[in-house]
């Protein structure tokens, strides 16, 4: 266990846990937050980032020793999430970029299409780039033909806290993509993170279920074990299910007699 | 396309014969579901659902908290002009009304701009009087010119403009357009507005949807409360809403609850709107449209506003100002009286004591 490290954009991590910074009632819990979850990967929407406000500049509250990943929260299509991008890095947040393009506010689906095409142009720009993606085989491996760093399928609609619904279909990326998949959204409870490091993701994104917690320092330190049980439970190769006992009695036993 | 034509199913339907249908086990019906139908959000809105107001502020509660958690983005108004052509009866700047009419200069604005930039807020709406003559778009633009040097988010909220000019808008740096409907009830809104080219009410109802095939980003759509009915302008006002979401799914659709406020002109409004209608009409929507944001202006007072917070508010004006060129000048008679006059710090504060996190950027021009 103490080498299992994964490699995303050259950079060796040892928590699987990336945090969101979204609906805190205080940027100021976010150091507490992300010390008791172990995360150190930390994303940012850029929409939020406001470094002539150091007080309320979110940015500014992401430990130092945390990769900042901006993200592309707002964009409606590849050229806005493109732009985005680029104001990100001129702002100084770094060369990582998760891109989010959604086009549709009620359900906040992303729109697969247009992330590939915006993974491409960043990708030959030299970004590190982890695209926010419905789960959908065909459009991950366009991803990763684009240049994607790792592939970021959702659990279940954006803060919707419903946990691993698209749980088959992130098996199947798991099985069939070379890159590292980071279940982003939907995750709302320690024991859903679990199940997903257990099916064998190499790591969870969760931001709502822990700001909207009544104590997300907890809820944080939580998130933390459960992404590393998770974790050593898929490394130990848990036993396979099995749908019937076996039983004491073999009807055919008789043949070894 | 026309949200006309799905206002106009409703003429003769008859709300009052609808809600004395209702009874207690349809309103705890609606409160169990996940996803509401228009029909459900009118069964909230009814006389009936008084009795569950607590369980649906609770709901609404839970409900805003997952979407939006717990942020309140901040923004305030910037009045630059109060030339107007109309007569509107409600309107402190009514054309028969006697005030200083004023237009500021890129000078002037620059000044007031300085004083917002500096309290740090990033988000501001523009307004103008109906003026094409006095505040044509090319005005307009020049000032969003102006203004992007300071904020990351421009929205307006002034007369209705085709969809080209809105073009025109979106491509100087706008993102969001405020239009109230004011009275979505047709025969009210020809009483009530005598004269001026905002007597066309279907070129107002019709104006959101034009800035969203523009490009818009954000629309903010409204009815006037006082000016009819509040229950039947709430709902029609959260069809519109559902209406301009379902047709522009990537824009970002929310909604005022204005009441109407004294102003120049002493114009009494028709129907009282009072506390209780108005925490109804707000978690009612919410439930309604669960991402759909509500936009809370500095007519209601302090109390009220603080205690909406937790109800489904997501956006609140600060250190607002309603007169031209106000913040430079604080003698100059604005549209209305506002009720709430806290600076941008204050709000802030109260925010941050009740457990919430003052947003003050939550956009990025592109342009």
């Amino acid at each position: 266990m103490q080498n299992d490290v994964f490699k995303i954009g050259g950079q060796e991590l040892t928590s699987r846990l990336f945090l969101g910074t979204g609906k805190y009632g205080s940027n100021k819990i976010i150091p507490q937050v992300v010390e008791a979850s172990g995360a150190q990967v930390v994303t940012v929407a850029l929409r939020r980032v406001d470094p002539g406000q150091p007080v309320e500049n979110v940015a500014a509250y992401v430990p130092k020793h945390c990769v900042l990943m901006p993200n592309t929260s707002g964009a409606r299509n590849a050229e806005e999430a493109i732009r985005i991008a680029r104001l990100a890095k001129a702002a100084g947040c770094g060369n990582w970029i998760k891109i989010e393009v959604i086009a549709d506010n009620r359900y906040l689906l992303p729109d697969n299409y247009e992330t590939i095409k915006a993974t491409e142009v960043l990708a030959a720009e030299g970004f590190v780039v982890l695209p926010y993606m419905s789960p959908d085989l065909a459009a991950a491996k366009h991803m990763a033909a684009a240049g994607a760093a790792a592939i970021m399928p959702l659990g279940a609609p954006i803060g919707s806290n419903r946990g691993l619904k698209t749980k088959e279909l992130i098996k199947i990326l798991i099985e069939e993509i070379a890159l590292p998949i980071i279940v982003d959204a939907g995750i709302g409870k320690p024991s859903e993170a679990a199940e997903a490091m257990e099916i064998g993701a190499s790591a969870v994104l969760v931001n709502t279920a822990v700001a909207i917690a009544n104590d997300p320092v907890a809820m944080a330190g939580a998130f933390g074990l459960a992404v590393s049980a998770g974790r050593t439970a898929f490394l130990a190769g848990p036993g396979a299910v099995q749908k019937y006992a076996s039983a004491s009695s073999p009807l055919t036993g008789f043949l070894q007699d | 396309m026309s949200f006309l034509a799905e206002l106009q199913n409703y003429q003769i339907f008859d709300f009052n014969a609808f809600f004395s249908t209702l009874t207690d086990r349809d309103i705890t019906g609606v409160l169990n579901k996940d996803r509401l139908t228009a029909v459900d959000f009118l069964t909230l809105l009814s006389p009936k659902a008084e009795n569950h107001l607590e369980a649906i502020a609770q709901k609404a509660h839970r409900v805003t908290l997952q979407h939006f958690g717990k942020t309140v983005l901040l923004f305030t108004p910037i009045y630059l002009a109060n030339y107007c052509t109309n007569q509107c009866v409600y309107c402190g700047f009514n054309i028969t009304n006697q005030l200083d009419r004023k237009k500021m200069s890129m000078e002037e604005l620059e000044v007031e701009a300085r004083i917002i930039a500096e309290t740090g807020l990033k988000h501001i709406i523009i307004l103008t009087g109906d003026s094409r003559e006095h505040s044509p778009v090319s005005y307009i633009s020049e000032c969003v010119k102006v203004l992007k040097k300071h904020f990351s988010s421009i929205m307006i909220e002034v007369y209705s403009l085709t969809e080209e000019e809105y073009r025109e808008l979106v491509n100087a740096g706008i993102d969001g357009v405020t239009m109230f409907q004011e009275v979505y009830d047709a025969d009210i809104y020809s009483e009530l507005h005598l004269a001026g080219p905002k007597r066309n009410y279907r070129f107002r109802l019709e104006a959101p949807e034009r800035s969203g095939a523009a490009g818009c980003r954000t629309l903010n759509v409204g009815a006037l409360l006082g000016l009819d009915d509040w229950r039947k302008e709430a709902f029609f006002t959260g069809l519109h809403a559902a209406y301009l979401q379902q047709n522009f799914p990537d824009a970002e659709i929310s909604i005022s609850t204005p009441r109407m406020r004294p102003h120049l002109g002493g114009f009494p409004p028709k129907v009282i709107v009072n506390d209780s209608n108005i925490v109804q009409y707000t978690t009612a929507f919410r439930l309604f449209m669960p991402r759909g944001g509500i936009t809370l202006s500095s007519r209601e007072t302090p109390k009220m506003r603080d205690h909406l917070i937790k109800l489904g508010v997501t956006k609140i004006s600060a250190g607002a100002c309603t007169a031209v060129g106000g913040r430079s000048h604080p003698e100059e008679t604005g549209q209305f009286d506002i009720s709430d006059d806290r600076s941008v710090a204050e709000m802030a504060a109260m925010l941050y004591e009740q457990g919430y996190q003052p947003v003050f950027k939550d956009w990025q021009l592109l342009v």
